[in-house]
């Protein structure tokens, strides 16, 4: 059963704290936090829209190249040694410790890949003034996945790994390594610019007859 | 001063947690769908406490054995010779190798046992309905969301070591055990923060002042 939504739509409840409040209507490059335990509740920015598209398609080229190239190699009496990002995961898998290779493989590979797939799928799907229902669900999968994408954290570790390592061997540095310092920076700013509030007021309501009834009575409410 | 903050909870709403419309269930009901996205909606995340608390004993336990056993072995010609995280932190630690020791140190013991120790404070203190510093207490749950994830960083520095270091028979490295209950801790303690609510800490306050 649907609940019924409240008339009011700037009317809002804080998501760390619960308090009830009036978002009030902010310009581009302006942000509201609660005032009781100081959250963010809403940023804007100017063009946010294109401007994460770009930056979505930016890093879907980048996140190709990252994951077809070799990241790291190494070198000694001779002999070379070569890995790639999924390497990590296979080495894992094919050594016993199939658990931890499949949580380095989501963490690295398949999660990164999704929340950029995602916004894509997100920003094609919302591109006119209304968006189907679909929009609605790949953004709630979106929030779920943002926190399991760590390449950012993997290039830290790789960092210390290859530091470690330089003490034993010559290391050749991979295209994907430089690839991959400049993908965390653009995954970060489109994390940042995509608005979820702008997007879920396109999205088609699950229980239409609700929004309707909710239409009607704004139009009621504003007629003196 | 926070009698005068009504909650949605106080006033029958309820805010999505996935697109955060609100709005009121029906007569008597605890628990409907958004009218926007179908997500189910309560007033908090269902028995919230418990499923923090069984994540956090779980991390705890796996702690254990994420520092006693190896998560790195070593073998040369001269034999094979296994590390435990700690024992790592040891052998970066040089008079050039000192920062990268300390990054392994905070990222996998300091920030592990720091985020335990942090989630069981707020349980605790939410538990016994406490209502002194809920401003910093909130402000504990967001650094703790945001520093979980770098724990990882110990499971890829090994992992990308044991790919590269494989020169058969000269010296190879492989991972250890202590490595999948690393990666359990690390694992286990985002879900207990993820399933933690922080809108309890602000409900104690409310419910002792009417």
């Amino acid at each position: 059963m649907h609940n019924r939504p409240v008339s009011d739509p700037a009317l809002t409840a804080c998501p760390h704290c619960d308090l009830l409040q009036r978002l009030p209507q902010i310009e581009p490059e302006e942000s509201v936090r609660c005032p009781r335990c100081n959250a963010e509740l809403w940023r804007r920015h100017r063009d946010w829209y294109p401007r994460t598209l770009a930056l979505a398609i930016a890093t879907a080229i980048l996140y190709v190249v990252a994951n077809a190239t070799p990241m790291l190699g190494l070198s000694v009496v001779g002999r070379e040694v070569v890995t790639t990002v999924f390497g990590g995961a296979e080495y894992l898998w094919n050594n016993g410790w199939e658990s931890v290779g499949a949580l380095v493989l989501f963490t690295v590979v398949v999660a990164p890949g999704l929340q950029i797939g995602f916004v894509l799928a997100i920003l094609f799907g919302a591109r006119g003034d209304h968006a189907p229902r679909w929009v609605g669900t790949l953004l709630r999968c979106y929030r779920m996945i943002c926190t399991w994408s760590m390449i950012e954290v993997m290039i830290l570790g790789v960092l210390v790994a290859l530091i470690k390592i330089a003490e034993l061997a010559t290391v050749i540095p991979g295209l994907a390594l430089f690839v991959l310092g400049a993908l965390i920076f653009l995954i970060a700013a489109m994390q940042a610019l995509l608005d979820p509030r702008e997007l879920w007021r396109k999205v088609e309501w699950a229980d239409a007859d609700s929004r309707q009834a909710l239409a009607g009575h704004r139009a009621e409410g504003s007629t003196p | 001063m926070s009698a005068a903050a009504p909650t949605a909870m106080q006033q029958g709403l309820q805010s999505c947690e996935a697109c955060g419309l609100l709005s009121r269930p029906a007569a008597g009901e605890q628990e409907g769908h958004c009218p926007r996205c179908d997500a189910r909606l309560h007033f908090r995340k269902p028995a919230s406490v418990q499923r923090a608390c069984a994540y956090l004993v779980a991390a705890a336990v796996c702690f254990i054995p994420a520092n006693a056993l190896p998560v790195l072995t070593s073998r040369t010609a001269a034999g094979a010779e296994s590390h435990t995280i700690l024992e790592g932190v040891v052998l970066l630690w040089s008079p050039t190798g000192w920062p990268l020791a300390l990054i392994v140190l905070i990222a996998s013991v300091m920030v592990p046992v720091a985020k335990i120790a942090a989630l069981a404070f707020l349980l605790m203190t939410v538990q016994q309905g406490s209502i002194r510093n809920n401003e910093q207490r909130v402000r504990l749950y967001r650094a703790v969301e945001l520093v979980g994830r770098w724990s990882m960083v110990d499971v890829f520095v090994t992992t990308y070591t044991a790919v590269l270091i494989q020169l058969q028979p000269l010296m190879s490295f492989e991972a250890g055990p202590g490595l999948v209950f690393f990666a359990a801790v690390v694992v286990l303690t985002m879900l207990a923060a993820e399933s933690f609510d922080p809108r309890l800490i602000w409900d104690a306050k409310e419910s002792s002042h009417g």
